[in-house]
């Protein structure tokens, strides 16, 4: 061991910061946090609260008898029991161990929108006028929500172009599910609904299309993209026919390629008979230049956890809105809000309404932060948000195209509107690296990306969206990262495949999510299937 | 506990043909010639490839294989050698280098050569063996599935198998049909089944070999056939792994490499002839109301004229397209990379009466519209 030095003053040189690496230096933190269930202590409580005084206890007798026996529980519930401290400790690490929307650049969640969720208009939803209304009120004594809900309808018709709009359902696929329900409503009051039992929809269109007219009873017909990526135009002519209920169809398709021929593939299908469902979870790249009604759609829905910035809440509740034609008003969720000049109010008596598809109006908090969205920016303001969305995707298209190992699939040479799935297929091909083992290491740098839905089409896939929310600094970092991982993966292969090396955690067991005998997404369901009790 | 045993075995002449033209390398004759035309011998070098990427992947492992350039040249000095070749090697010198890695233990065995060589493993360990078993692709023809996509992917495999958790799925051996070359065309013949360690579609986005039917998928598959069949008409099954799974979820067993006919009954299904040729087909489905159901060649897309020419002109005709299935799943189709349907009957009018977009049945209520070309 050598002495230590002597301490002397450091020179004006050594006091200056260092200066900041091209990339940062990101290290995630890991706290080998146990379960909220693991943790705490028989007894101890969040807040104790104080006994009540004798005069009150005589007053009101024993709570409890005021429920009936049937509902009064005969143990306590089996919850944690930990201190406020402990609480806040547990949650606050938790959330540094993962890579949130706030945290990182999040450009590599394609297809999911992820702009930034101002939190003035957190605010409002906080406001009692908002936070505080019980679901049960009286509508005399909630016209000012009802007038938000009035209101932000008003604004997504003029965007849609839609004579009605619904924002009851809780998010993107239960509004996709609306819109199925919907339409079989509309077939079965014409008598039609045996007959045509089929659903067309596309490979890039979002799973869920598929998914929910599989639940709603339709058979399933999906069209493969053409050679230019583009939905195959002859597959949907010999599919189309008498018993096509509906066409189900994204655009921009998850490729972030517009198709030009949608007017005519709305055209096939009217003339089969068949209704058009227009998913517009992609709609962040045409707001204010182009609109549903116009390409001659019956329905549409809107992703406005995606489009109109409220958040994603990690699988929800966030809010999607269904617009109609007056052809289809008639089927939408109940209730409506009405307004007759002076009242608003909820009108729940609509004989050919597919019912409720969520509790009450849908989800009060995230309606008000879309209308606060949309107010905040105006019709101009709207159309620059897509403008501003496509340009950020194609300087990132520009940038990322550049990286050796990049490929573009599709439609060469041709800009994208508000995202792009990319390939790593020559990178792999030249490295045996994989897409998920990149966006692995790009974990390390603090951010990540998402690769594409399954089974992959676009081979070693990669979808970036940046949305209007990321500045060109922001855009020129992720780029770089990206930079650099291939780099590795050319130069230093070994570090690339181990990664990440400065996460939380280093790899996930995916085999476990293989099999439905090993999904455990509660405690209990942990108790018995891992830890093997049985309770 | 030892290392896991890995045999290596190297047809140091697959792939010479390839290059200068000759379609293939079987036979000695064509061999000379291929040498003559200048060809050089690639299979060790991309053998190696292979290996290097299974150790660079911190596979652990002992090795075992043949000596010279069967496989000790390109392993080093760490590896076993169980047999020895005379200097010009023959398709005897892999079935014996197979054999005596078979009676070595290895529990994976890795081959590096084409379809020819492929078909002297499946001599070896006799068809449906269940040693794991995967192909470094050296060959010029390649058409069976039991190869990895490139040498890099078979050294990714076999880390991946080693590490475990990596299931075995019976994989088509093919090679060309030499009756057909003798008849002036190029057709391949299923010559069996082997197995091979299936990598999840997660890192399979390409062909990869083999073709991995989910039991929902087949169950979906199969109800919907039975769902268009009347009580008592026949089910005649296509070779693959997609129709014996459907086969399957209808409670029967059937060979994967032929053309299997079921007669389904109110609630079941039973089997009726079992490999099936042209005029036993014929017989069979006079006056009968027989439905047909065909899977593609994964990674290539061959439906009709590849391995099943049992299926006549005349037998596709009586049938007729109302009563003919494609069923394939989504990730078969996904891994086709666009590659359109293909059909060669040898009959340019059917052809041509098939071509266009077909309903593929994918599940349960599921199909995709597909491009079928001749």
């Amino acid at each position: 061991m050598s002495a230590p030095k002597p301490a002397t003053e450091p020179t004006r040189e050594e006091a200056r910061i260092a200066p900041k690496p091209p990339l940062r230096r990101f290290h995630q933190a890991r706290w080998d946090e146990q379960l909220i269930f693991e943790l705490g202590t028989p007894g101890e409580r969040g807040i104790s609260v104080p006994a009540p005084e004798p005069e009150v206890r005589e007053a009101v007798g024993d709570p409890a008898a005021a429920l009936p026996a049937a509902l009064r529980r005969s143990t306590p519930p089996a919850l944690p029991e930990l201190g406020q401290q402990q609480v806040l400790r547990h949650y606050l690490r938790l959330s540094q161990e993962n890579l949130g929307a706030d945290l990182n650049i999040d450009v590599g969640q394609g297809t999911c929108t992820m702009k930034y969720s101002p939190k003035v208009n957190d605010t409002f939803t906080r406001d009692p006028r908002v936070a505080a209304l019980h679901p049960l009120q009286d509508a005399s004594t909630v016209q000012g929500v009802l007038e938000i809900l009035h209101r932000l309808e008003g604004l997504l018709k003029e965007i849609s172009g839609m004579d009605r709009v619904s924002l009851q359902p809780a998010a993107g696929s239960s509004a996709i599910w609306t819109n199925v329900a919907m339409i079989r409503a509309y077939f079965a009051a014409r008598g039609e609904a045996e007959e045509r039992d089929e659903v067309i929809t596309t490979s890039f269109s979002h799973p869920s299309n598929a998914a929910c007219a599989k639940t709603a009873g339709y058979r399933v017909i999906t069209l493969p993209p053409d050679a230019d990526g583009y939905p195959d135009i002859e597959a949907l002519r010999a599919a189309a026919g008498p018993r096509t209920a509906a066409l189900l169809i994204t655009n921009p398709e998850d490729t972030g390629i517009y198709n030009p021929r949608i007017a005519e593939f709305v055209r096939i299908v009217h003339e089969a008979g068949g209704l058009c469902a227009y998913d517009q979870a992609n709609a962040n790249g045409i707001l204010g230049i182009t609109r549903a009604r116009e390409a001659g759609f019956d329905l549409c829905h809107f992703n406005l956890h995606k489009t109109f910035s409220t958040p994603h809440a990690c699988g929800g509740p966030a809010a999607g809105a269904c617009g109609v034609t007056e052809a289809l008003a008639p089927y939408l969720p109940s209730p409506t809000v009405e307004f007759d000049g002076t009242d608003y109010r909820l009108e729940a008596d609509r004989a050919e309404s597919i019912g409720s598809v969520r509790p009450f109006y849908g989800v009060i908090p995230n309606l008000v932060r879309a209308y606060a969205w949309i107010m905040s920016l105006g019709a101009e303001g709207l159309r620059e948000t897509a403008e501003i969305a496509v340009l950020n995707n194609n300087y990132l298209l520009a940038k990322v195209s550049a990286i050796h190992g990049v490929s573009v699939p599709y439609a060469q040479g041709r800009p994208r509107l508000e995202q792009v799935r990319y390939s790593w297929e020559r990178l792999h091909d030249d490295t045996g690296v994989h897409s998920e083992e990149i966006g692995l290491r790009a974990a390390d740098f603090g951010t990540h990306y998402w690769t594409s839905h399954h089974p992959y089409l676009v081979p070693e896939p990669m979808t970036l969206e940046p949305t209007e929310s990321y500045s060109r600094a922001d855009l020129d970092e992720y780029a770089a990262i990206l930079t650099e991982v291939a780099r590795e993966a050319y130069e230093d292969t070994g570090t690339v495949r181990t990664a990440p090396h400065r996460s939380t955690v280093h790899r996930t067991k995916e085999d476990t999510l293989e099999s439905p005998a090993t999904w455990a997404v509660t405690w209990r369901a942990y108790r018995r299937k891992i830890l093997g009790e049985s309770v | 506990m030892s290392a896991v045993r890995i045999g290596l075995v190297v047809n140091p002449v697959a792939g010479l043909g390839g290059r200068v033209g000759l379609k293939g390398s079987d036979g000695a004759a064509v061999q000379t010639r291929a040498l003559a035309l200048g060809a050089v011998p690639c299979a060790g070098e991309r053998a190696a490839v292979a290996l290097a990427e299974l150790r660079a992947r911190g596979g652990e492992f002992e090795l075992y294989t043949a000596a010279g350039p069967m496989g000790a040249t390109l392993a080093g000095t760490a590896c076993h050698t169980v047999h020895r070749p005379p200097a010009v090697t023959s398709p005897d010198d892999t079935v014996a280098a197979v054999r005596a890695l078979v009676a070595a233990g290895v529990g994976l065995l890795l081959f590096a050569g084409g379809d020819g060589t492929a078909r002297d493993v499946l001599r070896a360990v006799g068809d449906g063996s269940t040693l794991p078993v995967l192909g470094v692709p050296t060959g010029v023809k390649m058409h069976s599935a039991v190869f990895a996509v490139n040498p890099r992917a078979a050294g990714e495999v076999a880390a991946a198998y080693l590490r475990g958790g990596v299931d075995v799925r019976r994989c088509e051996v093919m090679d060309r049909d030499p009756e057909a070359l003798r008849a002036g065309r190029l057709a391949s013949r299923l010559y069996g089944w082997l197995s091979v360690p299936h990598v999840p579609v997660r890192v399979q986005s390409r062909k990869a070999g083999s073709a991995a039917v989910s039991p929902e998928s087949a169950g979906g598959i199969a109800a919907e056939l039975r769902a268009r069949m009347s009580p008592g008409s026949l089910l005649v099954l296509g070779p693959g792994t997609t129709t014996r799974a459907v086969a399957a979820a209808l409670g029967v067993d059937v060979s994967p490499d032929g053309v299997n006919v079921l007669e389904t009954g109110r609630g079941s299904a039973a089997l009726l002839a079992q490999d099936a040729n042209a005029d036993g087909l014929l017989a069979l489905t006079h006056a009968r109301e027989a439905h047909l159901a065909l899977t593609p060649i994964g990674g290539q897309g061959f439906l009709l004229g590849r391995g099943n020419q049992q299926l006549t002109p005349d037998l596709l005709r009586r049938v007729g397209p109302a009563r003919m299935a494609i069923v394939c799943t989504e990730a078969k189709l996904a891994a086709l990379g666009g590659r359109p349907l293909l059909v060669d009957t040898g009959d340019e009018e059917l052809d041509a009466a098939l071509t266009g977009h077909h309903r593929v049945i994918t599940g349960r209520r599921t199909t995709t519209m597909y491009r079928l070309v001749s």
